[in-house]
């Protein structure tokens, strides 16, 4: 139990653990010392000087160390002679402080005249402008007049690129530091930095490209001045116009707390438009971060290449179909069918995989999902307890990251297992290669591609112990609690299922599993993989095979044909393919009824994160017209069919799924939108600023409980070696996943370019040099019913033998291959 | 490959051995120290090499850069000509003998010489104050005191310095 | 005094050679310390001799070392030399030709804190010093006086030289630390002190080239003959560095509470051209302005005495302004250096320096109006007791001592402002 400590500020007691900031205390009860330099998300640095506040303390007699008391029998309290810094200032017992006497409002004043003096005063032009604690403080606290000449300022460049997604005006930063501290601790990419001191200090990157951190986006919301804005944003709107709805990002399974700013636009026919996604707080989530993916990748819902109207095949294209038409032709097809097949992507909600999951079972289909990676089940029985939090998690846990890049797969979830580890969790880091997790990590462990679940299985009991994962395995056995956390690098769905299990065996072996901080986790490859599973689908090992035989297949959220041209054929061959998308993918191409869908930003919904925390999302924009949400597609088609599916609101089909799903039992919209005090208090729009992420008034979430397994967690057993190794001329390809990568939910974002996946492959340079290739140079891959053309990139921490291939680039790759290569002189252009 | 460490391979390991090695940035400076050495000013590949080295970001090391006055980002000149005209040093007409010096080299104050070879500057207190007027010369690898020193004998020290200049050009010929 | 005790190379030619400065006793100060002292008993000598920090803060060294925690393992010690306020070159002149005993001291303040390593932070332009250091540090070490077992002790130690690279601020101690550990030259929050948390966050003693010149004689003679020297409360010697309008500038090393007449008339010569004194600055450019007058001469520098005059000792680099300098220009000098050495970590100090050297800039050149003056002096004001460190605490002393005692300088220079507008 932390000691607690009484204090008084401003005549009003507060009682506070030992060790809280005056800053922070102050807070808690409602008292804003204004801030600039301070930010509760990191360490003081008492630079700005805009929190000095007056602070006595109760004097001590020196001798007997007891407290002098007044005649009235009070301490009797003595004041420095300066002011004190509110910020850098811990708590103490008996301490008084004031913050609204005349030397503290002057000492406010005075402070803002010099940051002012070299301040540019541009509010009417700046983004910041409405949201700007300088702008604020000025107006509460500040001179109305300046005593500084005009004449004296000096005049700085307004619009430097960092990179391509943050921009510098230099007249307008103060010096806060506090993106350069961000970047630094925070996001462990200190890729800004001063140059220069006393007046003249300025950030600058050196990077390459510039400012290059996936978190760059965070540094424009703690920025307190319009410094830093982001290329998205910057003379787009101003802050008061912007209306704000809560929404869960789409793009992996950790589900952070957005919120949309939409405004009205006339180039939107007068309807509101997307004009920023901003963080919102969630402490047990994000707290108040979120990566760049999240922050930039929405335009695609914009896009004006989105389907707007049900499209029925006619000869080698498509006609315009009535809703009622297409439902009516659908359930025609499905009830004239014995064999349907409904394959879901991971990005829909689990109100639009219930519908689909009822009507599927209603014809008995079989559900499945769209993804490489298994588990689900497993987690649902294994996963993290609820009130689990990596934001809790210190010396006492073991968290064990196996085949995941979790940099690149699940940006915050690496940012807040690096800050456990940080605290003195046990991070144990188990991958063919080195990642940015490595440097945090207790203990790093190498295995060869391939052999992962040999490698995870020294952990179980009573396993045979590699000597160079001994020292880990202690490590791990020792521990209070095990976290252990799986991702899919390299890994086909087979070998999927054995990890997994094998995970599932570790955590229940030395976890307390069901406790807090225990359990197992996957990082799955789509926001509401987890939810699918939750929902009964399945991902199939054969799916060509299911899809050829398939009577009618009714796709949604996915695109097979486009990602292989395997199942691209397997399609050809289905029978009847009904295809709910936002675009024309390769698969809708291949369809015979194609049905338009809304976009996240368009309705609500829920999602359950990796974590199974299910979150509420609300809709920010209008629907276009002829576009419905997939859960009321599907349960279109049921009533076709005369079955009774809810499609009428998600709230109402959540409520069915919440009496059928048992993890769901009993959760309603109304407990998912249940908040309760967050700390840090970040204090959004107040003098006491922690950045313009958002305050959350939407919804915590609920995390869903474990359901007992049907039988023990069981290791892979005798797990079949992998065997595939590569003959002459061939290498091992390896499918990794990389953050931008090139799924259409990125594409259409054209401030990502730069940073997208290529088609490149990544050797190390020993091996490149065995297959006579050197970097930039082109190479064909020649797969089994496949060839691409790839550039070659070198990178010496590679193993050697193997070639890295990120997913989602145009090249059919689940599992590790053997796959021809050869060196191109010339490329061939296609 | 690590430039720094091809051409300075002892020195790069003496100033490493002298932090522990987990603390390896605080070879920082020394290394900066050593890349100025060559061109008299940090090049963008020092910056790399540096960065490895030490294994901090380049913008670390860039920042070092600009924070203190003896690290240069640009080629200014072989020698910095650097007369200190603070307090101490002006209540001995250290800026009267700037002015002139500035008159005869034909620069003025911020200047570089036609050859390239010197770089006036107005530094702050270089710690000479009893023997004022006084410069130091940065360049070389070296900073060398030049203590009450009159107009005169600074155009000699400047003259010898063009000369060896001269020389080792020939010789490097 | 019979001859110096730090600048003692004045008396024995040589003595930067190892051997002169051992056949003049040299390490056996700190061969009695390591051979035969416990480190609690040499950190109770220095206490009792009442040696205080000659960098300029004044802090009494033994308590300074008495103050790491033994629970908390490497200790180092760190030496300033990066001697850098105007008016100050008196650590140079013991590195330069007394480099041993600067060094001995360094090593006897290692041993009474158990460090095994000690850095010496020297100013980048003390190059020729940095070279001159190693190779004395190599000679040791083939001495066997540093490295391994020293003595036949299991006590081990090594000194490195660090240069920095031209920043004033580093001559803080905490942002010395920084720009030790790689990083820009910064102030850290205090608490956690460097004796807690220092280099790479363990304890550190960080001294003063001069403080550390001083230990070896106290370990060899004893507390109660270095007390002998200077006053009850500021015992001992201590090195004035003497610049400005005086005849014969430079070091003189004499008692703490001389008098400023003695050390400016009877050693500096007094000043040039018979001029009248009108003012000093007794800590660099970080000091009160003083008017001179005959009683102020008499004051005795040391720490306590000159606090009565509204100054401070620091350093002891006392600058001697005659009749012919005009206040204002001297607050114009001193401003545009902490300007330019103002880190910029801290909102009064970055943006106060910088406004102050454009208010001085323009009434030194007679484009300003009284009103300026009043404004300098409010600016200075708020800047006093919000900066984090005492650089920009500092800066503002001359800027308000001499308005307030040489206003009439100011009036003149803006007794005729010109009312031209340039175009």
């Amino acid at each position: 139990m932390t000691k607690l400590v009484t204090l008084t500020i401003d005549d009003q007691q507060v009682t506070v653990p030992a060790g809280t900031l005056v800053v922070d205390a102050a807070k808690q009860i409602g008292n804003d010392i204004p801030v600039f330099c301070y930010h509760p998300k990191m360490e003081p640095v008492g630079m700005c000087r805009m929190c000095l506040v007056e602070i006595g303390r109760p004097m001590v007699d020196r001798g007997t160390g007891e407290v002098l008391l007044d005649e009235n029998g009070k301490p009797r309290i003595q004041f420095g002679p300066k002011l004190e810094t509110a910020c850098t200032t811990p708590v103490s017992e008996g301490m008084v402080v004031r913050t609204q006497t005349k030397v503290v409002e002057d000492a406010r004043r005075e402070v803002l005249e010099f940051i002012l003096t070299s301040h540019p005063l541009d509010c009417p032009i700046c983004d910041k402008g409405g949201e700007c604690p300088l702008q604020n403080l000025t107006i509460r606290f500040g001179p109305g007049q300046s005593r500084f000449l005009y004449d004296d300022k000096i005049h700085l460049a307004k619009h430097v690129p960092l990179g391509e997604l943050v921009y510098l005006d230099r007249e307008r930063c103060i010096q806060c530091s506090r993106c350069v501290r961000f970047q630094d601790v925070i996001a462990d990419d200190p890729v800004i930095g001063f140059y220069n001191r006393g007046r003249r200090l300025e950030i600058v990157t050196y990077s390459e490209p510039g400012f290059d951190s996936i978190f760059s986006g965070n540094t424009t919301d703690i920025c307190p001045v319009g410094a830093l804005t982001t290329a998205d944003f910057r003379f787009g709107a101003r802050p008061w116009e912007l209306k704000a709805s809560a929404s869960i990002c789409q793009h992996c399974p950790v589900g952070c707390n957005l919120t949309l700013n939409t405004r009205r636009e006339a180039r939107a026919g007068g309807n509101p438009v997307i004009k920023r996604i901003m963080p919102r707080q969630n402490e047990q989530v994000n707290e108040i971060w979120i990566c760049d993916k999240g922050r930039f990748a929405y335009h695609y819902t914009e896009s004006s290449q989105r389907l707007t109207n049900p499209l029925v095949r006619k000869g080698d294209g498509f006609e315009e179909i009535t809703w009622e038409g297409a439902f009516m032709l659908a359930a025609e097809k499905i009830r004239a069918s014995s064999k349907l097949l409904t394959l879901a992507g991971g990005r829909l909600s689990n109100e639009d995989l219930f519908n689909l999951r009822e009507l599927t079972l209603a014809h008995n289909g079989q559900t499945v999902l769209y993804s490489d990676m298994a588990g689900g089940d497993l987690t649902a029985s294994y996963g993290l307890a609820p009130g689990s939090n990596f934001g809790s998690m210190g010396g006492e846990t073991a968290i064990l990251v196996v085949a995941s890049d979790l940099h690149e797969e699940a940006p915050l979830w690496w940012l807040r297992i690096k800050a456990a580890a940080q605290r003195g969790a046990r991070l144990i880091v188990l991958n063919p290669r080195s990642t940015r997790l490595d440097k945090f990590a207790r203990h790093t462990l190498r295995y060869a591609y391939g052999e992962e679940i040999q490698a995870l299985a020294a952990f179980l009991p009573g396993a045979q112990i590699p000597e160079s994962y001994r020292v880990a395995v202690q490590d791990l056995q020792s521990a209070e609690n095990v976290v252990v956390v799986y991702g899919s690098e390299g890994i086909g769905l087979a070998q999927s299922r054995q990890l997994a299990g094998t995970a599932a065996a570790v955590v229940s072996a030395h976890g307390r599993v069901g406790e807090i901080n225990n359990g197992l986790l996957a990082v799955w490859q789509r926001a509401n993989d987890q939810g699918a599973w939750d929902a009964g689908f399945r991902p199939l090992e054969d799916l060509p095979a299911a899809l050829r035989s398939a009577e009618v297949a009714l796709i949604a959220a996915a695109d097979p044909a486009g990602d292989d041209p395997l199942l691209a054929q397997a399609l050809d061959e289905a029978g009847f393919v009904i295809v709910q998308e936002l675009f024309m993918t390769e698969t809708a191409r291949r369809a015979d009824l194609v049905l338009p869908v809304q976009a996240f930003t368009e309705r609500e919904g829920t999602l359950t994160s990796g974590e199974r925390r299910v979150q509420r999302y609300y809709p920010a924009l209008p629907p276009r017209p002829q576009t419905r949400p997939d859960f009321a597609v599907a349960a279109g088609i049921g009533k076709a069919l005369g079955l009774d599916i809810e499609g009428r609101a998600a709230s109402l089909v959540f409520s069915r799924l919440a009496k059928t799903l048992p993890a769901y039992f009993g959760l309603s919209y109304t407990q998912l939108a249940e908040v309760t005090r967050q700390y840090p208090i970040i204090g959004r729009s107040d003098l006491y600023y922690g950045g313009t992420a958002y305050d959350n008034h939407q919804g915590l979430g609920m995390q869903l409980p474990l359901i007992p397994a049907a039988q023990p967690a069981a290791a892979a057993g005798t797990a079949q070696r992998m065997t595939i190794t590569a003959g002459e001329g061939e290498i091992l390809l390896v499918p990794v996943t990389r953050l931008y990568d090139r799924g259409t939910t990125v594409l259409t974002s054209t401030l990502l370019h730069q940073r997208l996946a290529g088609k490149t492959i990544r050797l190390n340079p020993q091996t490149a040099a065995a297959f006579g290739l050197n970097a930039g140079e082109v190479a064909r891959l020649s797969g089994a019913n496949w060839r691409a053309e790839v550039h070659v990139e070198v990178d010496e921490e590679l193993p050697l033998g193997v070639g890295l291939l990120a997913r989602s680039t145009g090249i059919p790759l689940t599992a590790l291959t053997a796959v021809r290569l050869d060196r191109l002189t010339v490329a061939s252009g296609d | 490959m690590n430039a720094l460490r091809a051409q300075y391979p002892e020195e790069v390991e003496r100033i490493l051995a002298k932090y522990p090695p987990e603390r390896k940035r605080s070879a920082v400076m020394p290394l900066l120290h050593l890349a100025q050495r060559a061109e008299g000013y940090i090049r963008a590949q020092d910056l790399r090499d540096i960065a490895e080295i030490c294994e901090i970001s380049i913008t670390d090391v860039a920042s070092i850069v600009g924070f203190y006055t003896l690290y240069y980002d640009r080629p200014l000149g072989r020698y910095h000509i650097q007369v200190c005209t603070d307090l101490p040093c002006a209540l001995r007409g250290a800026e009267d003998f700037l002015r002139q010096l500035s008159e005869k080299l034909g620069i003025g104050v911020g200047e570089t010489t036609p050859d390239g070879l010197f770089h006036l500057e107005e530094v702050k207190c270089i710690g000479a104050c009893h023997r004022a007027p006084v410069f130091q010369v940065q360049g070389d690898g070296e900073i060398v005191f030049h203590e009450n020193q009159t107009v005169e004998t600074a155009l000699a020290v400047i003259d010898a310095l063009r000369e060896h200049a001269r020389a080792a050009k020939g010789e490097e010929a | 005094m019979n001859g110096h005790i730090l600048l003692r190379h004045r008396d024995i030619p040589n003595l930067d050679r190892l051997e002169v400065y051992r056949q003049h006793g040299g390490f056996e100060a700190f061969r009695k310390a390591v051979t035969s002292l416990q480190p609690a008993e040499v950190i109770q000598i220095v206490k009792d001799s009442g040696l205080r920090g000659r960098g300029g803060a004044g802090f009494p060294t033994g308590l300074k070392w008495s103050f790491c925690p033994n629970t908390i393992w490497p200790h180092y010690v760190v030496a300033n030399a990066d001697e850098s306020e105007p008016g100050t070159f008196k650590d140079r002149e013991i590195m330069e030709n007394n480099p041993f005993q600067f060094l001995e001291g360094l090593m006897i303040a290692a041993f009474a804190i158990q460090a095994n390593a000690a850095y010496i932070y020297l100013r980048g332009e003390y190059w020729h010093i940095g070279k001159l250091l190693d190779q004395k540090i190599a000679e040791l070490e083939d001495a066997g006086l540093l490295g391994e077992g020293i003595f036949g002790t299991n006590y081990s130690l090594r000194l490195y030289t660090h240069m920095g690279a031209g920043a004033y601020i580093c001559g803080e101690e905490t942002a010395l630390l920084e720009s030790l550990e790689g990083k820009l030259g910064q102030p850290r929050l205090r608490p956690p002190f460097p004796a807690v948390a220092g280099l790479y966050a363990r304890p550190t003693v960080i001294n003063n080239v001069e403080t550390l010149a001083n230990v070896p004689p106290i370990i060899q003679n004893g507390a109660a003959w270095y007390r002998d020297f200077g006053t009850d409360k500021s015992p001992g010697v201590k090195v004035f560095s003497l610049s400005g309008h005086v005849n014969r500038p430079g070091n003189y090393e004499l008692p703490l509470g001389t008098t400023f007449r003695e050390l400016i008339f009877n050693h500096g010569g007094g000043i040039p051209g018979g001029r009248r004194i009108k003012a000093i600055m007794s800590a660099g450019a970080s000091s009160s302005l003083i008017a001179a007058d005959e009683q102020v001469l008499d004051t005795p520098m040391d720490y306590e005495s000159l606090v009565g005059l509204g100054a401070s000792l620091g350093s002891a680099s006392v600058i001697v302004l005659d009749e012919t300098v005009n206040m204002a220009w001297l607050a114009q000098k001193t401003t545009h250096f902490f300007k330019h050495e103002s880190c910029g970590k801290c909102t009064p100090c970055r943006e106060g320096t910088y406004w102050m050297t454009h208010i001085l800039d323009r009434i030194v050149e007679g484009k300003a109006a009284e009103a300026d003056v009043e404004l300098l002096q409010a600016v200075a004001g708020q800047m006093q007791g919000k900066c984090l460190c005492a650089l920009g605490e500092f800066s503002i002393l001359p800027v308000l001592s001499s308005i307030q005692k040489f206003r009439s300088d100011y009036l003149q220079k803006v007794a005729a402002p010109s009312l031209e507008v340039e175009s």
